[in-house]
């Protein structure tokens, strides 16, 4: 029997001991070596061969990814480890590193319990380390770190032992610094990663070692011989004495959290139902006996099985054959086939348990995101939140018009597999719209569609997504129904700060109905009125509806429509009909018909949307546009090339440090600005640049750029130029 | 400048022949005949209306009506009238034109029409003073589950009042079944014991029609029926005279005990 087939049958049997599972992600910012890392966890369990990690990127199985040299999908695998004579079974998910692809590594938070931070020596603590970190702090994922390319410090950089341990120790203080500000209150001195204990390890993923204070002790090995035989060119002896799987497999077995442990946190964080009810108690017990409750994080539309659903079991089981309901669809789902995941191969098995993760098919309505149980009135999971939004926009046609049904398809299979791709087609032109996060992850989206979903597709250059907002109080404003026969009284303003932060970052129920008392605790806890915190009825899109009204007869009735009227103004603002951000709407009055048929969809929607965009005409409406932190690294004489290039794009530098010969270029500049950024600083400075960009959400357009984009937009929208004026909306 | 006029002029329920002969004559002598059929409507095609008074008909849209300006606009300085199903003023849509009118300095005139408020009670039996609120029944939407109209019935009930539960008309004509289930499932949402099992209920299709179908019973027996072409409405009986239950088992075939 091979390894691999021993490791699967291993696996099988301890997947149904919980103590024995570890579920973990890799986080790091991009480049600092979490693919080869992964790899190296895989060539320890003999999933790839020892001699290969470090350059078969196996976790890399997108062709895309491979030739990109970048992590795009989050893959899984499991592997059998053992530690002081005992096995263990550890589920890996594969996270990306580019922030253009935030979105999965925030999908994938949910489904671990831990998180081996993977920082570069060379580079240090970089933005993306801190943004993927608060994600799965967040989400109650427990880190522990490796500093990785140990090996570039002493042979690239040229440290001597006593500086090479002098970063370390900068490295690890910056870690518990961004641990520090971020974790969770309940842990805040036991998530400190530490060397003395071992929850911090170093090594290469490249070279395939790494070394752990426990390391040290038992094999007499010190930093001092490390340097040594990194000087020396005698990595492999390393690799040997010290497989850093081995080590990072030890520190993941002794300081991350079994599924059991962790669900008694982590459930309350992720899913708001009772956790008195059979469903909650299971779930916090990781039960597999009771009812099931898995999680989807991730859809991949494989070319033979079709749409494949991984997500974690928190309780009960996921079996073949099983009936199951997925949150928010009428009916039951047939499961096809239940597999675990090793390397590429998805192992069929009868059935996963609590605490695991599965990869399933036959739930053909599920997406990212969703619910799936055996109740069928099982409160849903918390939706995962998105650090950020989609910012830029293409227009997408098919090559050959006969093609539209297949792009249509292709489309959304995209959607499915990739939530942070928005479609959209847009009412007026007919022209299907697709939205990410930023330029790369439009430019591979294009080349899946093209090559996986083999449709020839041409694409517009890309435009930026703006945000309306309004800047002051505006007056009572009167929306009238079709029929005439019922008004609406509205007002809007600006929302208190704190609350948009606070709904961006989940800590506000999106299903208002349902979790009314929590809701409004919330709001009022964050300094809004009590009256109108009570009456808040819907929340999107960081918008707020608040019913401020007394005792008007059938207005709860209208509810539902008032509701409706509310997203399609946030999704479509009067300005620009761009999304709307940071605004709170208060209902302060309704003359409503008697008669229910007069105040139906009809009536209702049109008078209450008419009654928002009134008000937001009149209260100095204003487009915000989205922004990127940039961080640069070029050589000092390339300084001024740079800072010209900067200039251009209307960027504000924040920051220049000096390392060595390098300069350290901290700034933001707008999306819109850094179009075709990539080729224009390689030119400028001769390839000789590191950079990376993040989203970093929306800030006010400069006011003497508000007339022109929005005429712009709203020309490409195919509108008249400019915005309509209160009147308009009198009726 | 010759002065406008708009005349509102109620066609009655079900035929050409509805109209009354004052209708008739104020409609024929009209510069310009709107009529609208989305608050009500006939049984009969609207040609037939134009045989009988002799002049073509313009039909106008929902959107056209509530906008008011065509109608207005055309009664500044002719004389106009604008044709409804039953009695025109029981729609605040037409009250409203009429304000409007007035306000524009245009004369209107209302000639009456029968009307289902009195017909179904006349097919019934039911005494007139004792009818509570009127309601209607829309069909839901998505989340938007309208449950007002038990709450009309709840309270006529409480005060011992029938109650007229008229059907949407909208994208599609309820029937009376249709409607029945809708106030099954309110009372399956609201639970206030207002539509049960022994829930007295009664159907009224086609009133004013040569075969009107009139119909008594509890809800469980009434949904078995097929009340025929539309339109229907209900009526909720509240607390019954003698006479009452008498007419509803001799003219709408309801049980017997309801007279005990």
């Amino acid at each position: 029997m091979g390894r691999k087939e021993e490791n699967v049958r291993k696996a099988e049997k301890l997947r149904k001991q919980l103590d024995r599972i570890r579920n973990i992600g890799v986080i790091a910012h991009i480049d600092h070596g979490k693919t080869t890392f992964s790899d190296n966890l895989l060539a320890g369990a003999g999933m790839i061969s020892e001699e290969l990690a470090g350059e078969q990127l196996a976790l890399d199985y997108d062709e895309q990814e491979q030739a990109r040299g970048i992590t795009i999908n989050a893959a899984a695998a499991s592997m059998v480890h053992e530690y002081e004579g005992k096995e263990y079974l550890i589920n890996l998910i594969d996270t990306p590193g580019h922030v253009d692809f935030g979105g999965d590594v925030t999908r994938a938070m949910r489904a671990v319990d831990g998180g081996i931070v993977v920082v570069c020596a060379v580079e240090g603590v970089m933005p993306q380390t801190e943004t993927v970190l608060r994600q799965a702090l967040r989400e109650k994922v427990k880190p522990v770190l490796l500093i990785n390319k140990v090996d570039r410090l002493i042979n690239e950089l040229k440290l001597n032992a006593e500086e090479m341990q002098q970063r370390f120790i900068k490295i690890i203080g910056e870690v518990n610094k961004l641990i520090r500000k971020m974790v969770p209150e309940e842990f805040k001195d036991e998530w400190k990663v530490k060397v003395e204990d071992g929850s911090v390890i170093f090594g290469s993923s490249l070279h395939n070692w790494a070394i752990s204070k426990p390391y040290m002790d038992k094999t007499g090995i010190t930093f001092k011989d490390i340097y040594d035989y990194c000087k020396n060119n005698d990595e492999k002896t390393l690799a040997k004495k010290l497989p850093m799987y081995k080590t990072a497999l030890d520190m993941v077995i002794d300081h991350l959290p079994s599924p059991k442990e962790a669900q008694k946190y982590r459930i309350p964080v992720i899913w708001k139902g009772d956790p008195e009810s059979p469903v909650g108690k299971a779930m916090l017990e990781c039960n597999s006996k009771g009812p099931l409750a898995m999680m989807v994080t991730k859809i991949i539309i494989d070319p033979h099985a079709g749409e494949i659903a991984f997500g974690r079991v928190y309780s009960g089981e996921i079996r073949e054959g099983q009936e199951v309901y997925i949150s928010g669809m009428p009916k039951k789902y047939r499961v096809q086939q239940v597999a675990i995941m090793v390397g590429n191969d998805r192992i069929t098995v009868k059935e996963v348990e609590a605490g695991n993760i599965a990869a399933v098919t036959g739930l053909k309505d599920a997406i990212a995101g969703s619910t799936v149980t055996s109740e069928p009135d099982m409160e849903s999971f918390e939706s995962i939140k998105y650090i950020s939004d989609p910012v830029v926009t293409v227009r997408v046609e098919a090559k050959r018009p006969s093609d539209l049904p297949k792009l249509v398809k292709a489309l959304r299979n995209i959607s499915k597999s990739d939530p942070s791709i928005v479609v959209s087609i847009n009412q007026e032109s007919g022209e299907y719209l697709m939205s990410g996060m930023g330029e790369l992850h439009l430019e591979i989206t294009e080349y899946r569609i093209k090559n996986e979903q083999g449709v020839d597709i041409v694409t517009s250059e890309p435009t930026v997504i703006y945000r309306e907002t309004v800047e002051k109080k505006s007056p009572k404003f009167e929306g009238k129904s079709p029929n005439k026969h019922n008004y609406l009284y509205v007002e809007v303003e600006p929302l208190d700060e704190k609350i948009v932060k606070a709904i961006q970052e989940g800590q506000i129920p999106e299903n208002v109905k349902k979790h009314a008392k929590e809701v409004t605790k919330t709001l009022q806890d964050l300094g809004m009125d009590r009256v109108e915190a009570k009456g808040v009825f819907a929340i999107k899109g960081p918008n707020i509806i608040t019913d401020v009204t007394k005792g008007i007869q059938h207005l709860f009735e209208t509810k539902e429509l008032l509701k409706q009227a509310f997203e399609e103004v946030i999704d479509s603002g009067p300005k620009a009909n761009e999304p709307v951000m940071g605004v709170k709407i208060r209902l302060v009055d309704a003359k409503l018909h008697e008669d229910a048929i007069h105040r139906g969809p009809a009536q209702i929607i049109p008078a209450m949307r008419n009654a928002i965009y009134g008000a937001m005409t009149l209260a100095k409406p204003k487009l915000l546009e989205p922004m990127q932190k940039i961080f640069i690294s070029v050589p000092h004489e390339l300084m001024g090339e740079v800072s010209k290039e900067l200039q251009q794009r209307r960027a504000t530098i924040l920051d220049i440090k000096s390392e060595g010969d390098m300069s350290i270029i901290h700034g933001k500049a707008p999306v819109a600005e850094m179009f075709g950024f990539a080729s224009a600083i390689r030119s400028a400075t001769g390839g000789k640049v590191l950079w990376n960009t993040e989203n970093m959400g929306f800030e006010p357009l400069p006011d003497f750029l508000q007339e022109e984009v929005t005429a712009k937009i709203r020309e490409r929208k195919g509108l008249k130029p400019e915005p309509w004026g209160a009147d308009h909306y009198m009726g | 400048m010759a002065m406008g006029e708009l005349i509102f002029v109620g066609l009655g329920l079900w035929s050409e022949k509805d109209i009354t002969i004052a209708g008739k004559e104020a409609a024929g002598t009209c510069d310009k005949v709107f009529a609208e059929f989305y608050t009500s409507m006939l049984g009969v095609p609207e040609e037939k209306i134009e045989e009988v008074i002799g002049r073509p008909i313009e039909v106008l849209s929902r959107e056209e009506v509530e906008d008011g300006n065509a109608i207005l606009d055309e009664a500044a300085d002719k004389k106009v009238c604008l044709l409804t199903g039953g009695d025109p003023m029981t729609a605040t849509t037409h009250i409203d034109l009429c304000l409007r009118a007035i306000e524009r300095g245009i004369d209107t005139k209302v000639v009456h029409g029968i009307s289902i408020m009195t017909a179904s009670a006349g097919l019934l039996g039911l005494q007139s003073y004792k009818f509570g609120r009127t309601t209607t029944l829309a069909f839901p939407e998505g989340d938007y589950f309208p449950t007002s109209p038990y709450g009309v019935i709840k309270e006529n009930m409480e005060r011992g009042l029938h109650t007229l539960v008229l059907l949407d008309i909208g994208k599609k004509l309820m029937t009376a079944n249709e409607g029945i289930e809708l106030l099954m499932e309110m009372e399956e949402r609201e639970r206030g014991g207002v539509i049960g099992k022994k829930t007295l209920m009664a159907v009224v299709a086609r009133a004013s029609s040569p075969s009107p179908s009139v119909r008594a019973g509890y809800p469980d027996e009434l949904l078995k029926e097929n009340f025929g072409p539309p339109l229907h409405c209900i009526v909720v009986p509240g607390k019954l005279h003698f006479m009452e239950a008498k007419a509803l088992v001799m003219l709408a075939d309801a049980p017997e005990e309801i007279m005990k």
